[in-house]
């Protein structure tokens, strides 16, 4: 039976302080119940709550190099083990990434955003998770490291599935890289939720490029309206090299509420996100063009 | 699974308790240390009642591993209070009548000293905004924001 009062489960626990530690750690237990621990609000919830077996924790939150936010002209670099919270309260996210860091404030509360982080937002792989439309819309990349090596993999690439990703056991994600938007660009994200500490019934992030009045590239990601976050692309075509009017808005709009895949679950109906889907991608349409300095007419 | 010892410091003062690894920090307060001004309530982190500082931040002592506080500093809602002085937040909470049946109000008072501490001139949708994960079934939330915006600097009501 489970029970939220106490972990029944009985585990080994490692704090290491290097990153190295972690990997041989990783690679020695590869073939055992490995967890990783970083904020917990996902991974202890599902302790409680799921029949979970695990023979090893290894908390990353004690080493130094993973709690670290590196800022230059060519963008973020984000640790592992950074709260939510910190990334709230800076001000390049404001100012430069605004849908990371509307994501970020629409998650939860204050307490689990001084717990919770980036790679286990995107490593828990839910379909609604907030970050992963912002981190999508800005063609963020995942430093993934291992005993034997590391790879970069694009976040959208990284998802396969509801609670899957591609990453392997002897595997952590210890870097999120966000490149630098360009001058021109504008993005924002929006989030509709029975109350605002909720998951999202639906979420998304858009980010576009202006030239003048044209939109020169575009990017809409929907989450929670697929097994994983969701990119309109042929919404994305209908803006890319256009003149931006409201009338083409409503048409990009309506495209997009047409590509997403949503289901009946607890928290909405397919026909209600659908709806939905169409109202807010036209809203954060104009916010994300507004913020590229664009003016509609019309 | 054997224990281990761990140390930390527990409102101003250094503890040192043995711990397995999947004892919960809202345990070993409660259980271990008697402190049982922190509350469980949901234990998956909906609610709020279990909010301890650790190192001045808000968090969840239900989804804390008491292992990995070791070196760190915890507050309780016990340690708020100076000597027989209460803080002001403690106070205002009693002014206002901000306490019912009084479960919610530790974590309440705890995620409301970080708010003031930092924004200290928060207005009242910022209070609204940052309160919004520790939940009151008894008040309805007027008197509780009431107390905190009279803590705010040039906030009486």
């Amino acid at each position: 039976m489970s029970t939220s009062r106490l972990l029944t489960q009985e585990f080994e626990y490692f704090a290491p302080h290097t990153l190295k530690e972690a990997l041989d750690l990783l690679y020695k237990y590869k073939d055992e119940e490995v967890k990783i621990l970083a904020g917990g609000t996902d991974l202890l919830v599902k302790m409680k709550t799921l029949d979970m077996k695990i023979d090893y924790l290894i908390n990353l939150k004690e080493i130094p190099e993973l709690k670290a936010v590196e800022t230059n002209n060519q963008g973020l670099k984000i640790g592992a083990t950074v709260p939510l919270s910190q990334l709230e309260r800076r001000e390049i996210i404001k100012e430069k990434y605004p849908a990371l860091y509307e994501g970020i404030k629409s998650m939860a509360a204050i307490a689990i955003r001084n717990m919770a982080t980036l790679p286990g937002n995107i490593c828990n792989a839910s379909p609604a998770g907030d970050t992963i439309p912002p981190l999508m819309v800005y063609e963020a990349q995942l430093r993934i490291v291992s005993k034997e090596g590391e790879r970069l993999v694009p976040v959208e690439d990284f998802l396969r599935g509801v609670g899957e990703t591609i990453i392997r056991k002897e595997e952590l994600v210890s870097q999120v890289i966000i490149p630098a938007p360009p001058s021109n660009s504008g993005s924002a994200f929006s989030k509709k939720s029975r109350v605002k500490a909720d998951i999202a019934k639906i979420n998304l992030a858009i980010w576009l490029e202006r030239e003048g009045k044209t939109c020169k590239d575009a990017r809409i990601v929907l989450g929670s309206v697929f097994i994983k976050a969701l990119r309109a692309k042929r919404a994305e075509g209908l803006l890319k090299g256009e003149m931006v009017s409201k009338e083409l808005l409503t048409q990009v709009a309506r495209q997009a509420a047409e590509e997403i895949k949503p289901i009946d679950d607890v928290r909405s109906t397919a026909e209600y996100r659908t709806t939905l889907a169409r109202v807010m991608v036209e809203d954060t349409l104009k916010l994300a063009w507004e913020r590229a300095g664009g003016e509609l007419e019309g | 699974m054997k224990k281990t010892e761990i140390e930390f410091t527990l409102n101003g003062k250094k503890k040192k308790v043995e711990v397995k690894p999947s004892d919960l920090l809202i345990n070993l307060i409660r259980e271990e240390l008697y402190l049982t001004g922190t509350k469980y309530a949901c234990g998956i982190g909906e609610c709020g009642a279990c909010t301890v500082l650790l190192d001045g931040e808000p968090v969840l002592s239900c989804l804390t591993l008491a292992i990995t506080v070791a070196g760190k500093e915890i507050t309780t809602i016990e340690g708020l209070a100076q000597d027989e002085e209460l803080h002001p937040l403690q106070r205002a909470f009693l002014e206002q009548g901000a306490v019912q049946c009084g479960f919610c109000t530790p974590g309440m008072i705890l995620t409301a000293t970080a708010l003031l501490k930092e924004k200290p001139q928060a207005t009242e949708e910022e209070i609204r905004d940052y309160m919004r994960g520790n939940l009151c079934r008894c008040t309805g939330y007027v008197q509780i924001i009431k107390a905190i915006k009279s803590c705010t600097t040039g906030g009486e009501n």
